[in-house]
């Protein structure tokens, strides 16, 4: 379809900034969205995330697997980090742990000063609904709903009106330059545009953190470059952004890098 | 706030359901039948008790009936020595019963005649009850015409008769006969009333006016025919005797009726050694009667019942299937922040939204199928109430029981494993 480079001039789409009324905002000093984001600027630079002899550990048969063999992270906020390595190395893991799908069998893992470990299953699922946005290689977008209606999804579960609702979800759709398709439904759509739905998605509930898992593993190369300038767009608007990526070519969108081998981090490149 | 919330899951519940138009009404069907299937029977078990107990009712549930009875042993041995039998209630047996229970309220004798009657041009053979004014108090029915009998007629023995509906027919005599003649053997009678009477019952009680044609007053009776009565029939004579041939008893309370009944039947078999009587209590007939359209009612409902078992487990397997099928939503949906309360509630609604539209069209089908039912048997059917909220009621719950398992199955998906899903 329409996507080729470069990225903002696809159809429909708007120039990003603009859209929030802050222009000649510098990288990283933008607005997340329309809604409140003082936090993200009051707090820049300290730690966002902590992750303290972080363990998380499979059982196999009889055997035991480390998928997570103890890490020490400290990442900031409004950080943009690619997590590399081989497969088996652990970084789905630390995504999965990270995105609170997962629980460490031990050690400490604060999100915004909040030990995640302190929370039961509804409590994790609310801190997910307004803490962290999640993108994924293959989409996941709900086929039967419309491209509104999945970015209503987490507007649905905040328990938000309908048509305040609905509205925001034009809005965002409209910010990832989906404003023509919104009662389309996914499987109308091309890759691209299937996964600027899934980070219109990811940004309704205006979370500071967004978890993006091989967000261009489906697409070609065109169409990444133009996820990967949305989502950088993203963070400089303030949003921190954690992915994980096999591709060099695709982390050297993000600030800095995390490698990972055999369930620790190897080696930390700041400002790649 | 709350109210909301269902409703966005109710149109969202209703969306995935017509996603599958076809699966969702097959899944429907099984709860359309099953309901359909528990209101029609309990419309034909309704219909069939209310036939009984109508009936029964008919007699009077306060009411004790005596009635005379010529014993089969009796009948033999009579026959050989003498040619009139004697037998049956006396007028002694009357007066015993109101001396001794205090329960009781009327006692109400009756003697039976069978008499040519001529009105005008007409003449029928007429069944005629000699009864006291007590009679209409015990045997409720509606007044056609004129009056019933009073006791200012017991006490000046005036020729006067009662016509009942049957025997108006009998001689085609219309409303306006009030006062008009009516001959019975040598003697005249006027006519000064019609009253309605219960024909005869199927369920074995007959209500006590059902073979009466006309009533006259006891005492009239007594006097103007004796209490031997001579049938005539091919080329011999039979003659028996008997001085009543019925006493109905009123008890004032329901409460003490079977009491009274039992103290009735032992009286009367201490008088009346050789049983040439029947004591009938429509009380404990409508009791049994009761019991057995119960039992009846229990039977059609409990087969009725497995169809909407079936049904239920029907809408438990698609929702189960529709789980399996719909792991990725789950876990999209989690992995976003929906608690496993919010997915539990959403394939409830489904569920209970699928099995109450069931029930829904069920309570339509159902009346339906009395109808049928009455229309191809002939047997009464009646709908009630109770059997319509019952049905939609018991819809609602297959909905929530066999929903639930599928939906604490979805909620309890990993999330991660549901993401993986293909």
């Amino acid at each position: 379809m329409t996507d080729r480079v470069p990225p903002t001039t696809e159809a429909g789409a708007p120039d990003l900034p603009d859209t929030h009324g802050t222009p000649a905002a510098p990288p990283g000093q933008g607005h997340a969205t329309g809604a409140d984001s003082t936090a993200a600027e009051t707090d820049r630079g300290g730690a966002l995330i902590e992750l303290t002899d972080l363990r998380k550990i499979y059982q196999m048969g009889d055997q035991q697997v480390h998928a997570l063999a103890g890490v020490n992270l400290e990442l900031g906020r409004g950080e943009f980090w690619a997590i590399m390595g081989a497969s088996g190395s652990g970084k789905s893991t630390m995504l999965n742990v990270l995105g609170c799908l997962d629980r460490p069998t031990s050690g400490r893992y604060r999100l915004e000063g909040q030990d995640v470990a302190e929370l039961d299953d509804d409590a994790l699922s609310e801190f997910r609904l307004r803490h962290l946005g999640f993108i994924f290689q293959s989409f996941n977008l709900i086929p039967q709903l419309t491209v509104r209606e999945n970015i209503e999804l987490p507007l649905f579960y905040l328990g938000w009106e309908a048509d305040r609702s609905a509205a925001h979800a034009a809005k965002i759709a409209e910010r990832v330059g989906l404003g023509d398709r919104i009662e389309h439904r996914p499987n109308e759509l091309s890759g691209g545009q299937q996964q600027r739905v899934a980070v219109a998605r990811s940004l309704a509930n205006d979370p500071p953190v967004l978890l993006a898992d091989e967000p261009t593993g489906n697409l070609d190369t065109a169409t990444s470059g133009q996820i990967m300038a949305l989502l950088k767009e993203l963070n400089q608007q303030g949003k921190t952004i954690i992915m994980v990526t096999h591709e060099r070519d695709i982390a050297a969108h993000a600030q800095h890098h995390m490698h990972m081998r055999d369930g620790i981090v190897d080696r930390i490149v700041r400002d790649a | 706030m709350q109210f909301n919330k269902l409703w966005r899951m109710l149109r969202l519940g209703v969306k995935s359901l017509l996603l599958h138009k076809l699966r969702s009404s097959l899944t429907m069907l099984g709860v359309v039948f099953g309901v359909g299937a528990v209101v029609a029977m309990l419309a034909v078990g309704e219909g069939a008790s209310r036939k009984a107990l109508d009936e029964i009712k008919a007699l009077g549930s306060n009411n004790i009936m005596l009635t005379s009875k010529q014993n089969a042993d009796n009948q033999a041995a009579a026959g050989s020595r003498s040619m009139v039998k004697f037998y049956g209630l006396k007028y002694d047996d009357e007066k015993r019963i109101r001396g001794t229970f205090s329960t009781v309220e009327h006692t109400v004798p009756t003697k039976d005649l069978r008499k040519n009657a001529f009105f005008g041009e007409r003449s029928a053979e007429l069944r005629i009850v000699g009864t006291t004014p007590q009679w209409f108090e015990l045997v409720v029915r509606d007044v056609v015409a004129g009056r019933v009998l009073l006791e200012r007629d017991m006490f000046t023995a005036s020729n006067v008769c009662v016509l009942t509906e049957s025997g108006a027919r009998k001689l085609l005599a219309a409303t306006s006969v009030i006062g008009e003649p009516l001959q019975v053997g040598s003697d005249v009678y006027e006519v000064i009333g019609i009253v309605r009477n219960e024909p005869g019952g199927t369920s074995g009680a007959r209500t006590p006016d059902s073979e009466v044609d006309a009533y006259i007053p006891i005492n009239v009776a007594k006097e103007r025919y004796s209490d031997l009565m001579i049938r005539r029939a091919s080329g011999s004579f039979q003659a028996e005797q008997v001085e009543l041939h019925r006493i109905l008893v009123s008890v004032k309370n329901i409460d003490d009726v079977e009491d009274t009944a039992a103290g009735l039947n032992r009286m009367m078999t201490l008088f009346h050694p050789e049983g040439d009587y029947e004591l009938f209590v429509p009380l404990a007939v409508l009791r049994a009667a009761r019991a057995q359209a119960n039992i009846w009612k229990w039977t059609l409902f409990s087969i009725a019942a497995i169809s909407l078992l079936v049904g239920g487990i029907g809408i438990m397997n698609i929702m189960l299937a529709s789980v399996t099928e719909r792991t990725r939503e789950i876990g999209i949906r989690r992995a976003i922040g929906a608690k496993k309360n919010q997915i539990i509630t959403q394939f409830l609604v489904e569920t209970v939204v699928l099995s109450a539209s069931g029930g829904f069209i069920g309570t339509i089908v159902g009346p339906a199928i009395a109808q049928v039912i009455t229309f191809m048997s002939g047997i009464d059917t009646i709908v009630p109430l109770y059997s319509i909220v019952l049905a939609v009621g018991i819809s609602m719950s297959i909905g929530i029981v066999f929903g639930l398992y599928p939906a604490v199955r979805a909620a309890n998906l990993d999330p991660i494993d549901a993401l993986r899903h293909d």
